[in-house]
């Protein structure tokens, strides 16, 4: 037998599933808050109370749809909440004792659902009225289903060759195994979402034409790659999202270096960073030109990469790659200091002269965040910081061409459960304003 | 250290803890490990008539995650053969002369039989006799246990039986399953006995399977009414025993009360002693955790009493009955309202969804700068800190609180919500007085009224 193959994916689903028992213990620790704050810091406002009662009373059809109802993607934002910053974070068992482990327990709801096969939501009765969704991501997943709960006509357009967005592509294996994403997709088709793959805005999908054909259009069309650092040997930097794509969907493939940097200091730089130490880097390092209490990573995750045994160069710029042909051999990098706040509030990385140093390295990987959507200038819609602008219903300048998900985070953190949240709304009002304009 | 020592009819234990009878003191194996552990006493399981026992025999009550709040059970008396249990009876009371040995009995409702069974348990150097007069299943249909403690005559005449014959003492445990406790104790007392225990088994049904509507614990494809015990019947057991120990014929007679029904813990025992117990017998948390539960009963109870500077249990003994009240000789006038202590809020308001549902609706959401505020938030509002931050507290409008203590009883928070006692603004009455010199205003709702306006009790 093949030894290699049966050691365990060090990428496996990080937490195991809660068996019945732990499910039911902590079910039943849970206070049934009244209006609670769970739910409150929820984005989609998921009534956490009552699906964890329904796991305590043995109603567990009745918890996955408590869920469903307010979040399609439950199954999804169980795995990749930052639930320390939403849910778990609120408990009132939080201050004096742990919180209830919200984000466990409805993935032992939503695995339940799963499992079972259980078809738990409904299409609505038909509307005649036809809505295009650009991107299969977490916000045009959830706009589908809620459209296809309204009766509306909806037909998916993603440029990859699989649904799910950053849940399939873009997430870290052992926060999101790849079949959660897809099998959302698959529930979202059974509600009669219409999916066409390989279709792209620009390149073989005409934007008139889906104005033409379709009622309304909503764009939850993400954000792009990495941005380029524009640094000498740049060509020769491994780009983070492509590699957590290539350990999602190609795992044996991925190719790590033996003393790894990683320029970035966000979740996706520590889930690039994790890959790099769980499959086989010795030493990983976080290169990053400000501090850990300007780093964008989440607490927790922060906490985890150290755990994972990553270490960190703070006040760190790369200024060039070191590379003896096509073999990357070191990084050129400068120390900074930090100077005036910036915009956004966080202190500006200034440069100290004449602080040249290399660091020797076999691989570089950056994770410095994703480009703005490049699509706004060629449709012709308005933007903020580069980001699509919409107004408090989700549509942008062009009449009923609504955006939700990353594509329009312009303020606050990108997260699943927001483009959710996003999609959900938008649906809602691109719903009123089907309805508005068939007279009824 | 308190002294825990008791004696009860006479008979002495080094501590008041017994284990009842019941399956934990069912052979000389048991009874002799349950001493080793510490406990003062035990009564033996019933012996007596010739029984056969039934498989899925004890059923139980959960509740919330916490299993076994009350156990039911269908086990009759001892199937072991009766010699067998006389002779470990013997035994163990060699072994163990410090301890309490009660025999538990129940046989055919005849005198010859009683004085039969009463002869071989005193054979064996047992120190007292209980007869078995609670049983409410399977004994009961053959003319035997609760048949005889629900009628107060058969009690007087089956211990009048038994006291002829005895020479020890003679304890007469009785069944809950009756409207009035008091009757078959006063038959007791009237057919001679030494002491009473209290309180058997309730009548009761666990569950129904719901896959496939059988009874649970299912015999058979069959299932029927057991025995409920255990934490859950406490509150009926401290009411059962509080109107033995405080009627005037039981008082008179002077016969001890051995106090039992949900006794899990040394806060329990103190409660039953308060109200009038002289010994404890204890059963489900045995059944549950085993004999080393002794340890904290009897540490528990002691520490305590030292706190208390309580130096022994006979200082205590009854010491809240005093306290017992009918409705109708409280005083109407005592007032006390719900007070909730913010800085221990935990903010779960669940006090306001019971009070507001459920209750006066007397507690309003204040938001941070005290505006009474609506449940619920904004849809485009998250994130920990804005539900946190933002989220409104509970306040008690004192002027409307009825001080029902419906909030103080579901709030989750040791000492947060408190009942606090605010001076009458009206004389003290009961309702006896009133009825007396008013008599009007208990027949007539104008006549309420015009009192209600006389003394200013405002209901909103």
């Amino acid at each position: 037998m093949d030894r290699e193959e049966v050691r365990p994916d060090p990428l496996a689903e990080l937490l195991p599933a809660l068996s019945d028992h732990e499910a039911t213990l902590e079910a039943n620790r849970c206070l049934f808050c009244f209006d609670a704050p769970c739910t409150h810091a929820c984005p989609t406002h998921i009534d956490v109370p009552n699906f964890i009662k329904k796991i305590a009373t043995g109603n567990l059809i009745g918890s996955a749809s408590t869920i469903l109802k307010s979040n399609l993607l439950g199954a999804t934002c169980a795995r990749v909440c930052p639930v320390q910053e939403l849910c778990e974070g609120a408990c009132v068992l939080g201050a004096e004792h742990r919180p209830i482990t919200v984000g466990r327990l409805q993935r032992y709801s939503m695995d339940f659902a799963s499992d079972k096969g259980l078809e738990l939501i409904r299409p609505g009765n038909p509307t005649g009225k036809r809505v295009a969704i650009v991107g299969s991501g977490a916000a045009g997943l959830s706009c589908a289903g809620e459209l296809r709960k309204l009766g509306h006509e909806v037909v998916v357009f993603d440029k990859r060759g699989l649904p799910g967005g950053l849940s399939t592509y873009g997430i870290i294996k052992l926060r999101e195994p790849i079949e959660v994403a897809l099998a959302e997709a698959d529930m979202i088709s059974s509600l009669g979402a219409h999916f066409e793959y390989e279709r792209e805005l620009g390149q073989n999908l005409d934007f008139k034409e889906l104005q033409a054909e379709f009622d309304a259009i909503f764009l939850a069309v993400g954000l792009g790659w990495t941005p380029r650092l524009g640094i000498p040997g740049e060509e020769l930097i491994v780009d983070g999202l492509a590699m957590i794509e290539q350990s999602k969907t190609d795992e044996k493939r991925v190719v790590v270096g033996d003393k790894v940097l990683v320029i970035g200091a966000g979740n996706t730089a520590v889930d690039c960073a994790t890959i790099a130490k769980r499959l086989g880097a010795r030493a990983v390092t976080m290169v990053y030109r400000r501090t850990e209490c300007e780093m964008s990573a989440y607490d927790h995750e922060y906490d985890f990469v150290k755990a994972e045994g990553v270490r960190f160069k703070f006040l760190t710029q790369p200024v060039a790659v070191l590379h003896d042909g096509e073999k990357v051999v070191g990084l050129e990098c400068r120390s900074m200091q930090l100077g005036e706040l910036d915009e956004s509030g966080r202190a500006t990385p200034v440069p100290i002269e004449g602080s040249e140093f290399i660091i020797e390295t076999d691989q570089i990987i950056k994770a410095i965040g994703q480009e703005k959507p490049a699509l706004a200038a060629l449709l012709g819609i308005d933007t903020i910081r580069g980001f699509l602008k919409v107004n408090e219903e989700f549509e942008t300048n062009l009449p009923n061409v609504f955006a939700g998900g990353d594509c329009i985070r312009a303020t606050g953190s990108a997260s699943t459960v927001m483009a959710v949240q996003d999609g959900k709304m938008a649906a809602d009002s691109i719903h009123k304003k089907l309805s508005l304009s068939s007279g009824g | 250290m308190a002294d825990l020592s008791t004696v009860f009819a006479g008979i002495k234990s080094p501590n008041p803890f017994w284990l009842a009878s019941a399956p934990p003191s069912n052979s000389g194996e048991q009874v002799h490990r349950a001493f080793e552990a510490g406990w003062g006493g035990a009564v033996w399981k019933t012996i007596g008539a010739p029984v056969l026992n039934v498989s899925n025999r004890y059923g139980a009550f959960h509740y919330g995650g916490q299993k076994m709040v009350g156990i039911n059970n269908v086990e009759l008396i001892s199937d072991r053969p009766l010699d067998v249990n006389l002779r470990e009876i013997a035994e163990v009371k060699r072994a163990w002369p410090d301890r309490a040995l009660i025999v538990s009995a129940m046989v055919e409702s005849n005198p010859d039989a009683w004085r039969q069974i009463v002869r071989q348990i005193e054979d064996t150097g047992a120190d007292g006799i209980e007869l078995n007069y609670g049983c409410p299943h399977g004994m009961s249909e053959r003319g035997m246990g609760s048949a005889v403690g629900q009628v107060p005559e058969y009690c007087e005449q089956i211990t009048s039986w038994v006291k002829n014959v005895a020479t020890i003492p003679v304890i007469v445990k009785l069944t809950p399953n009756i409207t009035n406790i008091v009757g078959p104790a006063r038959g007791a007392v009237a057919g001679g006995a030494d002491a009473i225990s209290l309180i058997n088994t309730l009548n009761s049904i666990t569950a129904v399977n719901l896959d496939n509507f059988e009874i649970s614990p299912n015999i058979g494809g069959k299932g029927g009414h057991g025995g409920f015990a255990g934490p859950a019947v406490k509150p009926i057991a401290l009411n059962m025993l509080a109107a033995v120990a405080s009627d005037e014929v039981i008082v008179r007679s002077g016969v001890p009360i051995s106090g039992m029904g949900g006794i899990s813990a040394w806060r329990d025992a103190a409660e039953f002693v308060l109200l009038g117990a002289s010994s404890l017998q204890v059963c489900t948390a045995v059944m549950h955790y085993g004999f080393r539960i002794i340890d904290d009963l009897c540490d528990g109870l002691s520490n305590w009493m030292d706190s208390k500077q309580i130096e022994s249990l006979n200082d205590i003994r009854g010491k809240s009955l005093s306290r017992l009240s009918a409705f109708q000789d409280l005083d109407l006038a005592f007032r006390a309202v719900a007070r909730i202590d913010q800085e221990k809020c935990i903010q779960c308001n669940l006090c306001y969804v019971a009070c507001n549902d459920t209750a006066h609706q007397c507690i309003d959401l204040h938001n941070a700068i005290g505006q009474v505020v609506p449940p619920g938030h904004d849809v485009r509002s998250n994130g920990k800190k804005e539900a946190t931050v933002n989220r409104p507290r509970p306040v008690v409008r004192e002027d409307d609180c009825v001080g029902c203590r419906l909030c103080h009883n579901v709030c989750p928070v040791e000492g947060c919500i408190e009942m606090v006692e605010l001076p009458p603004s009206r004389p003290a009455v009961t309702w006896s007085e009133l009825s007396h010199v008013r008599p009007d205003i208990t027949q007539d709702w104008d006549a309420m009224k015009r009192y209600r306006e006389e003394t200013g009790i405002h209901i909103h």
